[in-house]
């Protein structure tokens, strides 16, 4: 089970606004591998962004298989040139999934530059994250309340209208 | 994987519908979509061929309420059922919370059905799951048409350890959300249990 806890979303979210901000974005997203949204900054109102992380996460997992094929490690971004709005997408440390939306107030060169420094300290959240995680789950340390522990048959009956 | 986001406050989980070419995965998918309210689901993807066969996969994020204040969304994807697509089913699988295995009733797709079931199995196997421990749901599909196996030979073939299992007419929505519904009990079940709920 994976879990995103408030203050590691908050610290993402932060570094999120700030990439946004700093690289003249129109929205960056952060999602999990696995196509779940962690964080949006910018016009994000009109963007799905349901739909666009699923086929992000698909995106990504398809690349990384053709690295894979290819011997490559893996690829470490992507570029798509679109004619009115460009996307860069990055893989943080093998577990989440940046990516920056741009059009001509920005560039390729500066968006890629503060992508980097956003990546490096994303990575360090992630992993202690992950830490967080394991720590709970081996020693029942609790950071947020046991949620899934405490679901009862009833709650989910009931979810189904039983 | 399922997801617990305590600053969105959501549970998210992920079922994948596999089965051999043409079973009715996505049409499972699409009866859903139809039948849902609008508040209740996000845009279904497809990624398909010019033929409308599954290239890389169909997605429909539904939501189903709230548990304890939290969302509980549920993330349907669908893989290719193409034998020749496998390297995107596995990537498909990557993740996955619970399955449903969508069997082909018709006489003539006795084999691929098995072949799938397998097919299932070892790309599990593969990333480190066991189909016999995940939340796993059968689906006899296609039972209006002409020439089907009886429901005992394919539970018999297909459904050694009594899984709950249905029998469904996909394109009419017969047995889909009967289906749906006993697959996502499962996982939140399985979700409490891994959790240390009674």
């Amino acid at each position: 089970m994976e879990m995103l806890f408030e203050e590691e979303q908050r610290q993402i979210q932060t570094i999120s606004d700030r990439l946004q901000r700093d690289s003249n974005a129109i929205a960056v997203l952060v999602i999990n591998k696995d196509g779940q949204e962690i964080a949006r900054s910018g016009q994000t109102t009109d963007l799905d962004v349901t739909s666009l992380s699923s086929l992000f996460a698909g995106n990504v997992a398809a690349t990384s298989e053709i690295a894979k094929i290819l011997r490559e490690e893996e690829f470490g971004g992507q570029f798509h040139e679109g004619t009115k709005q460009n996307v860069l997408i990055a893989v943080v440390s093998r577990r989440a999934i940046l990516v920056v939306l741009f059009d001509t107030r920005s560039s390729l060169g500066l968006v890629r530059l503060r992508v980097r420094k956003a990546t490096e300290e994303m990575a360090g959240i992630f992993e202690a994250l992950v830490k967080k995680i394991q720590l709970q789950q081996a020693t029942g340390a609790s950071f947020g309340p046991n949620l899934a522990g405490e679901i009862t048959d009833e709650d989910i009956d009931k979810l189904f209208g039983e | 994987m399922s997801f617990i986001n305590y600053s969105a406050r959501e549970i998210n989980c992920k079922l994948v519908y596999y089965g051999p070419g043409l079973c009715g995965k996505t049409t499972n998918l699409r009866y859903i979509y139809e039948k849902t309210n609008p508040d209740a689901k996000g845009k279904m993807i497809s990624l398909a061929t010019e033929t409308e066969r599954t290239l890389f996969f169909d997605f429909l994020p539904l939501s189903l309420g709230e548990i304890r204040g939290f969302k509980t969304r549920f993330h349907l994807y669908t893989v290719p059922g193409q034998v020749f697509y496998d390297a995107s089913r596995k990537l498909i699988l990557k993740g996955v919370d619970g399955v449903v295995f969508v069997a082909d009733s018709q006489e003539a797709r006795f084999e691929a059905n098995i072949e799938s079931l397998e097919n299932l199995r070892s790309n599990l196997s593969e990333q480190g799951y066991n189909l016999d421990k995940l939340p796993y749901i059968v689906q006899y599909n296609k039972r209006d048409m002409p020439e089907i196996v009886s429901v005992e030979s394919l539970r018999a073939e297909l459904n050694p350890t009594n899984v709950p299992d249905f029998e469904a007419v996909a394109s009419q929505g017969v047995g889909v959300f009967e289906t749906l519904k006993a697959v996502a009990k499962q996982v939140l079940t399985e979700l409490k249990r891994s959790s240390g709920g009674q």
